[in-house]
């Protein structure tokens, strides 16, 4: 009989996102309750929850770029950037965006995944460049254009480096299939894996850039 | 030789100085809630591995009431206004990309050093933290290039970081709760019940239905974890070894990598994935913390169904 009680920590989440509570608080209770009805003691659950906190607390050093970051927005880095889009001819959102999902793709099929991240190029460099081009295209644009356009350049940011990266041979996801298959047997080798994550990024490309297109057929229709 | 811990010292340092900085920051009106909650994070950069595991769990704890009960707020002091900036983007031109792109250059150049020349064998740096020690060389070199050639106050990258910071807010601590709270859900035995519960709705004699099966599994498994690299071992054990592989006689190969892939498309719908939808949310100042995740499910759709006939097409009848 398997036991399905843990499941609910997961409902929760769920329900609490969905209802729009702090997400720290719903993720905090959505694991005293998994733990709980996992049949762990309560300091047992607390002790779990510190310790997969301070060993992941590599997620949180990115943070430490902000410093380089603000202090170029202090001397006009986002003006720069849109200046610099404004002064191309022919830049439009979609090509700008298109342009930095190739770059995004080749450099993470290549391994360099974090030279480029929401917090080292989309905020100080992609996203302004993306709404200057925006209002070159469009005039004038609403919060809610402007909103779809910032969230589109994070969006392409996000696409590039998952179907991207995985061509890349030394790389985490890679070496878990192999690891994962290794362990029932089946022998992989990273290229046999890697070549098989190429149809999807090429896919990718395709998909998504096809998109980007269309964004700037809306943006371009009421000038 | 240079690891992890130096890294935490750094990032520590940084936390530290938010902390003070916001405590002094008159305009915010929930500036102590700001300083406690930037401070406890810098006791944790500091001094997490002395802590024991029950006392970060109520360090975790402490950071979870501070957010929960709204206790974080912004100051509205701004150091130069929108008309200052023009000026500055005026007077030093597109010079100002160059102290942008040390950043990305040092992790560029520092990668390849680190990969093809013998830099890797003389255990200068831990290979495990290279990205991070690179990023973290990239912003020091950003930081002297920006005092050398701007000469700003020597206090104002800490308090142009510290605007930056309390935009994100609590967002910036929920990718590691997330991975939390995967480890309680991994401990909880959540992964083998969801495994279980897909073998036992596994159809039988129709393979397309059971790749459908498997990256849908995927989809949905990641979309609760997070992260497809919790889904994938489940899964794969669950479906893709016994059934697709064993039973139907698939592509190894294509079914690890693609189906690792489809998984990714559940990354791009998620609020769980924290630091691919929801950060960049909060770091664009966007209005809806769930903008990034709208503008990507078109996309990521549209991906797996692509995905599931590279399964199929691939997997099956290549």
């Amino acid at each position: 009989m398997i036991d399905y009680w843990p499941l609910l920590g997961i409902a929760l989440v769920v329900v609490g996102f969905a209802l729009r509570f702090n997400p720290l608080l719903v993720v905090a209770l959505a694991a005293i309750v998994t733990g709980l009805l996992g049949h762990m003691p309560f300091l047992k659950v607390l002790a779990t929850l510190g310790h997969g906190f301070n060993e992941s607390r590599y997620v949180t050093i990115i943070y430490i770029i902000l410093p380089v970051i603000g202090l170029l927005e202090r001397y006009g880095l986002q003006q720069r950037a849109r200046a610099l889009i404004a002064g191309i001819r022919g830049a439009t959102t979609g090509r700008l965006l298109i342009v930095y999902l190739a770059f995004r793709q080749v450099l993470s099929a290549l391994g360099l995944t974090s030279v480029a991240g929401h917090a080292q190029t989309v905020r100080p460099l992609v996203a302004p460049m993306a709404l200057a081009a925006a209002e070159k295209q469009h005039g004038t644009i609403d919060e809610e254009t402007a909103e779809r356009v910032k969230a589109m350049a994070a969006a392409t940011d996000n696409v590039g480096l998952f179907f991207g990266e995985d061509i890349f041979l030394a790389i985490a996801s890679i070496l878990l299939i192999q690891g994962s298959m290794a362990s029932f047997g089946i022998q992989l080798t990273p290229f046999q894996l890697s070549v098989w994550a190429i149809p999807t990024a090429i896919c990718a490309f395709i998909i998504h850039g096809t998109r980007l297109l269309l964004l700037d057929r809306r943006l371009g229709q009421h000038k | 030789m240079i690891n992890l811990h130096w890294l935490y010292v750094l990032a520590g340092a940084v936390f530290a100085s938010f902390a003070i900085g916001s405590a002094r920051d008159a305009t915010n009106p929930k500036r102590l809630g700001n300083a406690a909650f930037w401070g406890l994070l810098a006791i944790s950069f500091w001094f997490g591995d002395s802590l024991g595991d029950i006392g970060n769990g109520i360090l975790v704890l402490a950071l979870v009431a501070i957010a929960g009960a709204h206790l974080l707020g912004r100051g509205s002091g701004v150091s130069t206004d929108a008309d200052e900036r023009e000026d500055f983007s005026r007077r030093y031109g597109n010079k100002l990309f160059l102290p942008a792109l040390v950043i990305p250059f040092t992790a560029f150049v520092g990668t390849l050093l680190f990969n093809y020349t013998p830099l890797k064998g003389m255990g200068f740096i831990d290979p495990k933290a290279v990205t991070l020690v690179l990023l973290g060389l990239g912003v020091i070199l950003g930081l002297i290039a920006c005092h050398v050639w701007l000469r700003p106050p020597l206090t104002a990258p800490l308090e142009e970081g510290r605007r930056l910071m309390d935009s994100i807010g609590w967002a910036a601590v929920l990718p590691q709760m997330l991975a939390a709270l995967g480890a309680v859900f991994a401990a909880a035995g959540v992964g083998t019940t969801i495994g279980a519960l897909a073998a036992a709705i596994i159809p039988h004699g129709s393979v397309f239905l059971a790749v459908l099966l498997y990256a849908f599994g995927m989809v949905i498994f990641t979309m609760i974890m997070g992260n497809a690299f919790a889904a994938f071992p489940v899964m794969i054990a669950a479906i893709g070894i016994p059934i697709l592989i064993h039973a139907d006689g698939g592509n190894a190969a294509v079914i690890g990598a693609v189906g690792m892939l489809s998984g990714f498309c559940g990354t791009l719908m998620t609020p769980m994935a924290a630091n691919f939808n929801i950060v960049p949310a909060a770091l664009l100042e966007l209005k809806n913390q769930y903008a990034v995740i709208r503008a990507q499910v078109p996309t990521a759709l549209a991906m797996l169904a692509a995905n599931i006939a590279i399964l199929y097409i691939a997997g099956f009848r290549l």
